[in-house]
């Protein structure tokens, strides 16, 4: 532990530097993958979607030992039409899920499944969702998240800057990118549950950003006043100073979440909790990748358009070029900054 | 970076904040025992029960609007049947906004058949002259008579018409009162073609359950008509007594299917009348209460049905508590074994989160009739997690300050007031996403959105009146100060240099 902390100072002074910014190129090609690979994986398979968005109803009976064809007898006795998925839960549950019923049938089938495997009816847990549902839960999810979006979007360009809101977007929807393309590839369940969850990851992967940004902006208030660097080594330094506080963040954040999705999962076999903390254990786990390696590349590449941060750079390069080093300006590291007793310059590694 | 640190006072302002806190504190817990609200009101998803979604829809071939009013009149109807079935703490709530509304009816227990049936019915109860009748036999039934003084076009429905699919027998409420009609009865036996409506439901004044104990036990749902109603219902059947069959027949049409079809063999003046057609007990009394407390003024489409058993209630709150339990303690292990002795800190912080956000479900549970769900208690673990990193940004900083060569006493303060920003900015990304999801969600995801929206105030609320000002205190004691091995901001654990020259 002590290890980490110890690098926790070493990344704060600037001795050790890890290259976020001047390697964006390298950041952006990985994340330039994984999204293509998610549109793939999107246009390819689409999504699962549960039968909240669907339209159709569930039923799950607990019953130690009932087994599919019984369940799959049942149904059919019951006269329902269509493609049905019955599946195990755990070891004591099995669910049915249909299409869309009616009153009439969704009864049929209660009644049928606690004849067959003899519970009350009032034993089975039931969930019948209208076709029209889907399309109006759809509607919502939908509005939300570009709600969402946009009042943070309002919201980070009052409070910070609004090429930090830009950013910080930019890598918003990196994530949501890239988590829908995961559920597409692996095929897990899309419930409401999962939207939910979804949109939390949001808002806690700008939560980390927001973390970052705020040391930048910090560390780049009076850049232009002086020529000791450019605007990507401060935000370099920014990242790297807060680094080990954005692991910690996201380790912390990470283990309730882990908790929920290990009993969820474990325990209970499907519903709620697993669904929510499933989105959250993938998004929370893209959101902190993109704070660091997505988001603050792109505020440096936007900000380093500007005239005055051009000519900062010049400035800084013209001090560094005669010292020896040929670095080129964009991926210079932080490491010349920092207290000026730094015992003794470490480069990159 | 600036240097220049403003000398902050410190003095007595952690104590009175503390101080504060815990009076605070004791006024909420006392408030609970005042309000003898001791235990935390569970969701159907905890403890088992049954919830429908209703969707409002407006009905083909009218102009209505969905209107707020048409949606309280039809909360207010809903109530009062659910009411009927002496259920405690039913609930029926509008959630939503604008047309955008829809009406979340929860009945605890294993009522679920007939509170989705009760609920459902739009209750457009219509009295209509019969105009012809067949058998319904399954196929198109070209052979059926055309009645006279009929459209061609109604004609072809009526011999279109298929009684023994279920899509005919869904009965919608959608037949407008002016309108011929072709419909079903409700068993799928028999079609009729039937007049414009003469008498409607609101014309009704009250309607019971009643059992004929001389017609074979048969129960049948007795009607008494307003002053409208008794004189058109009066002239209806002196009007049809006359004629010849089928045409003397009226039909009795709930929800646009026919209930039954009497003869009438004599007028019926006296504003009474009965609706038989072999009834239940069950369903003549839920008859009689969804006719008692009148027609909902809109059509609704079922969204969702949930029935949840009180045994997987019970397992979802326990897997829940569960989660919990084992998520804190991860968190509060890791913060102890990072942080040390500030790691003290977080625990005593989450506690108090811990208390307060208790002690709000309590009270919200009184006042506002919060319950919490499984979605809730989800919310409320996540939480755990950012509440932490509330402390660790502000830990962080402080150490970051230690690193800039401060002395831990002016580290926490000039820490603070950076550490403050982060968090206020974090917090309130993660408030706006809350209120968001509130507003664009129904159900469970409200749930979701509120413990999450609560504790992200109350994480404001901690580590500004107690994580800050207990580390205040604590930057004063020796332990911290001198920089012990364990307290978590040690030279070594910071990675502070030995000589330390920044000014």
């Amino acid at each position: 532990m002590s290890k980490i902390s110890g690098l926790g100072g070493r990344l704060y002074r600037g001795e050790t530097s890890i290259e976020i910014i001047g390697r964006r190129r390298r950041w952006y090609a990985v994340s330039a993958v994984f999204v293509l690979l998610s549109i793939a994986a999107l246009s390819l398979q689409g999504l699962h979607l549960g039968i909240e968005f669907k339209g159709g109803s569930s039923f799950t009976v607990t019953k130690a030992g009932a087994s599919v064809e019984d369940a799959r007898t049942a149904l059919t006795s019951a006269g329902i039409p269509g493609e049905s998925i019955i599946q195990t839960i755990g070891n004591d549950k099995i669910r049915v899920q249909t299409g869309a019923l009616d009153t009439a049938q969704n009864n049929a089938v209660q009644d049928a499944l606690a004849a067959k495997f003899s519970v009350p009816v009032e034993s089975i847990d039931t969930q019948i969702v209208g076709p029209s549902w889907g399309k109006e839960i759809t509607r919502k999810a939908l509005y939300g998240l570009f709600g969402f979006l946009i009042c943070v979007m309002l919201y980070l360009a009052m409070a910070f800057e609004p090429k930090m809101a830009v950013a910080a977007i930019a890598a918003v929807i990196h994530d949501v990118f890239i988590t829908v393309g995961i559920y597409a590839l692996v095929g897990f369940d899309v419930t409401p549950a999962t939207v939910i969850g979804f949109l939390t990851i949001l808002g806690y992967s700008l939560y980390d950003t927001v973390v970052v940004f705020d040391k930048i902006r910090e560390n780049t208030r009076t850049i232009t006043a002086s020529s000791k660097s450019t605007y990507s080594q401060a935000t370099n330094l920014a990242v790297n100073q807060t680094l080990v506080r954005s692991m910690n963040t996201s380790l912390i954040a990470l283990l309730p979440v882990g908790s929920i999705l290990f009993v969820g999962a474990g325990l209970l076999g499907a519903g709620t909790l697993k669904d929510l903390s499933l989105a959250l254990f993938i998004g929370l786990a893209v959101g902190t990748y993109s704070s660091i390696f997505i988001a603050p590349p792109v505020l440096a590449q936007l900000r380093e358009k500007e005239p005055a941060m051009q000519a900062l750079a010049k400035r800084v390069n013209g001090r560094t070029a005669p010292a020896g080093t040929a670095t080129p300006v964009p991926s210079v590291a932080g490491d010349r900054r920092g207290p000026r007793n730094q015992p003794k310059r470490k480069h990159r590694k | 970076m600036s240097t220049t640190t403003k000398p902050v006072k410190t003095t007595a302002r952690p104590a009175r904040s503390l101080a504060i806190l815990a009076l605070v504190l004791i006024a909420l817990t006392g408030l609970v025992f005042v309000q003898s609200a001791t235990a935390v009101r569970l969701g159907l998803d905890l403890r088992g029960g049954t919830s429908v979604t209703l969707q409002p829809r407006i009905a083909p071939g009218e102009n209505g609007k969905v209107t707020n009013e048409a949606i309280d009149q039809a909360v207010s109807i809903i109530r009062q049947r659910v009411n009927s079935l002496g259920v405690a703490e039913s609930e029926v709530t509008a959630q939503g906004s604008g047309t955008n509304r829809q009406i979340v009816i929860s009945v605890p227990g294993d009522t679920g058949r007939r509170v989705v049936e009760l609920v459902g019915q739009t209750a457009e109860l219509r009295f209509r002259q019969v105009l012809a009748t067949a058998t319904s036999t399954g196929a198109a039934d070209p052979a059926a008579t055309p009645a006279t003084g009929v459209s061609a076009e109604v004609n072809a429905k009526f011999a279109a018409l298929d009684c023994t699919k279920a899509e005919n027998l869904q009965g919608s409420g959608a037949d407008a009162p002016t309108d011929t009609i072709v419909s079903c009865d409700r068993a799928g036996l028999n079609k009729y073609i039937l007049a414009p409506a003469e008498v409607l439901g609101r014309q009704v004044s009250k309607a019971s359950a009643a059992i004929d104990t001389q017609g074979g036990n048969a129960w049948y749902v007795s009607l008494t008509f307003n002053g409208e109603g008794t004189s058109a219902f009066g002239a209806l059947t002196s009007r049809v007594t006359s004629l010849t069959a089928p045409l003397n027949q009226v039909a009795i049409v709930l929800d646009g299917l026919v209930v039954s079809a009497p003869r009438i063999t004599e007028a019926i003046p006296s504003g009474n009348a009965q609706i038989t057609g072999s009834f239940t007990q069950l369903e003549a009394q839920d008859l009689a209460n969804v006719l008692k407390y009148g027609a909902l003024p809109l059509a609704f489409d079922r969204g969702e049905v949930q029935q949840v058993s009180p045994t997987l209630g019970a397992d979802q709150l326990n897997a829940g508590l569960l989660a919990g339990g084992l998520g804190l303690g991860l968190v509060l292990l890791y913060s102890l074994l990072y942080y040390r002795g500030l790691g003290l800190v977080t625990v005593g912080s989450l506690a108090v989160a811990g208390s307060l956000v208790y002690l709000l479900f309590l009270l919200l549970g009184k006042w506002i009739g919060f319950t919490l769900t499984l979605a809730g208690i989800a919310g409320a673990i996540v939480a755990i997690g950012v509440t932490a990193d509330s402390f660790i940004i502000y830990f962080e900083r402080i150490r970051d300050e230690i690193r800039e060569g401060r002395s831990l006493r002016t580290a926490v303060e000039t820490g603070w007031s950076r550490a403050r920003r982060t968090i206020l900015v974090a917090d309130f990304v993660s408030i706006i996403a809350a209120v968001l999801l509130y507003f664009f969600a129904v159900g469970g995801v409200r749930g979701f959105a509120f413990t999450l929206g609560l504790t992200t105030l109350i994480d404001l609320i901690v580590v500004f009146v107690f994580t800050k000002p207990i580390v205040t205190i604590l930057s004063k004691v020796n332990f911290f100060a001198s920089g012990h091995p364990l307290s978590g901001l040690s030279a070594k654990s910071t990675g502070t240099l030995p000589v330390a020259g920044e000014a």
